[in-house]
């Protein structure tokens, strides 16, 4: 991690270690993601990339190492500190996890409403309305989630995730289950908001085309390590076999 | 000598079976045992969750109420049909043997007892079970794994309040209410029935039933549905909330959730019939 960056440190991930019994997860995991930068976590399924992205907006406990968030420790939060510095943090799950009993306009209601930041009717309205011009899906206000298509309904969750206005975004396998066209106009959609709100977004994949195209640097997890740090074309001209084999 | 040797052989091998048989029925049992006692106790942990949470802010009073909604109105229509039917059945069955007996008569205050007592609230609670526990089951386990509980979790929201409590207080709630109503259309069923193939005035229908029943016979009845509304309650919840294995968890969960519920119910009837008798309600 010797590369010079000048944005400031948003995540920290130390030393972090997580097992399921005597299946270690994640073994002295180490990286740092700063503002406005996109950085891809790179793996084989089921090498422990999402429960990563999981310790990370504290749905996991890790069983040692610290993450700190925006200069905070998670792990020395009460409830309500960490409720509002997941204020900060957007979480596009891999399911999409849209509320399938709620209209489009009620799942983006659905943060405004939890959250303590208080709005009124018509900054709500236009807040949703922002983040649906955002994915370019206005139309679909009042649609239900099952009414939309796969791509859509991506679109939809991310437009969830941005209402908040986040500082740092996690995207667990944002392209996953997607035709490569849908797939490109998400990973478009990506590099769009990072431009437009700087925000430092944390990208969970094994798609190549959306580690070529989303990432500034990869981090590479293998066997629950951070196995190399890069960007991706750095990466792809290493000869370690154990990177190589992504690539090929 | 040859055919002794084969006999023995034949024996060892069936006695060696017949051992092995015995060990798979022991492992299962063990197997059994202890998987219904952790189950037993995460229901229990589950239920105290809910007891230690559900007083605290904040309080999800608009979900609360959908589902008072959802839960007691939207199941009217099902419990109606099936206390008509009930009533009807009832009586139109009750009616040869008591004129047999040349106590017909006296059909309106059995059949009130019998329906306000035992039936009503049982057979309402059981397919209150069957519509409302799956459904909780279901949905709840669905969302578990399409992450839309994490979602939630990311969102600020505490799933459990706003999922497992609105829906285990609507349910408590809820069940008393539809049992009255589903007592009071399946005494009309009774009414009907009676009318069927004899002559019985609405107005000494209702007496008859209304002189028959006693504080003792109401009350005990009515306050055993809250636990009913409960039990389906947090069973389905603990299911759903709790459902892993994808689509086949969701399926599982749903189907438990209706098993559970219905054996709870009758265990609680069991446990309310002993408490009424002690207290001497009987």
């Amino acid at each position: 991690m010797s590369i010079e960056k000048i944005n400031p440190v948003v995540l920290q991930v130390s030393n972090l270690k997580k097992r399921f019994g005597n299946n270690i997860v994640l073994d002295d995991f180490s990286f740092e993601l700063h503002r406005n930068e996109n950085i891809v976590v790179l793996g084989k399924s089921g090498s422990g990339k999402s429960v990563l992205i999981k310790c990370i907006i504290g749905l996991m406990k890790p069983d040692e190492g610290s993450i700190h968030i925006l200069g905070k420790e998670i792990s020395q939060m009460n409830a309500e500190e960490l409720d509002k510095t997941r204020a900060k943090i957007g979480f596009l799950f891999q399911s999409n996890a849209l509320y399938d009993s709620m209209t489009v306009r009620e799942n983006l209601e659905f943060p405004l409403r939890r959250h303590w930041i208080k709005h009124n009717k018509s900054e709500m309205d236009q807040l949703i309305k922002q983040a649906l011009a955002d994915v370019k899906l206005t139309h679909t206000i009042d649609m239900m989630p099952s009414e939309l298509s796969g791509g859509m309904r991506k679109r939809i969750a991310l437009a969830r995730t941005l209402i908040l206005k986040p500082e740092i975004i996690l995207y667990d396998e944002p392209t996953t289950g997607l035709d490569p066209i849908t797939a490109k106009e998400i990973i478009q959609l990506i590099n769009e908001i990072k431009i437009k709100y700087k925000t430092a977004s944390l990208i969970i994949s094994h798609d190549m085309n959306c580690v070529k195209l989303a990432s500034d640097f990869v981090v590479m997890l293998i066997d629950g390590k951070c196995y190399a740090y890069d960007t991706y074309t750095n990466l792809k001209t290493n000869k370690d076999k154990n990177i190589l084999q992504f690539f090929e | 000598m040859f055919i002794k040797k084969s006999c023995d052989r034949h024996h060892r091998i069936l006695l060696l079976k017949q051992e092995v048989l015995m060990n798979i029925i022991k492992m299962n049992s063990y197997n059994n045992a202890g998987y219904f006692l952790r189950e037993v106790g995460e229901i229990s942990r589950f239920i105290v969750k809910f007891l230690s949470t559900w007083f605290k802010p904040r309080y999800e009073i608009k979900e609360f109420f959908k589902q008072c909604f959802v839960i007691g109105y939207k199941s009217l229509p099902l419990i109606g049909l099936t206390g008509f039917i009930m009533g009807l059945v009832l009586t139109m069955q009750l009616r040869p043997s008591m004129v047999d007996y040349g106590v017909e008569s006296e059909i309106p205050v059995i059949v009130g007892i019998a329906i306000i007592r035992e039936i009503g609230p049982v057979i309402t609670a059981l397919i209150f079970a069957g519509k409302i526990g799956s459904s909780i089951g279901a949905e709840l386990g669905s969302m578990k794994v399409t992450e839309q509980i994490d979602a939630m979790e990311v969102s600020g929201t505490n799933p459990f309040k706003y999922l497992v409590v609105s829906r285990v207080l609507a349910t408590t709630l809820m069940l008393p209410v539809l049992t009255i109503l589903s007592d009071v259309i399946s005494l009309y069923g009774a009414y009907l029935g009676v009318n069927i193939k004899g002559e019985t005035s609405m107005q000494l229908f209702w007496s008859q039933v209304i002189d028959a029943l006693s504080f003792n016979d109401v009350i005990p009845s009515f306050i055993k549905t809250y636990f009913f509304g409960f039990a389906v309650g947090i069973i389905g919840c603990y299911k759903g909330y709790n459902s892993n294995k994808g689509t086949e968890g969701v399926g599982k969960s749903a189907n438990a959730s209706v098993v559970i519920a219905s054996v709870l119910i009758f265990i609680i009837d069991l446990l309310a019939v002993q408490i009424t008798d002690l207290l001497g309600y009987n």
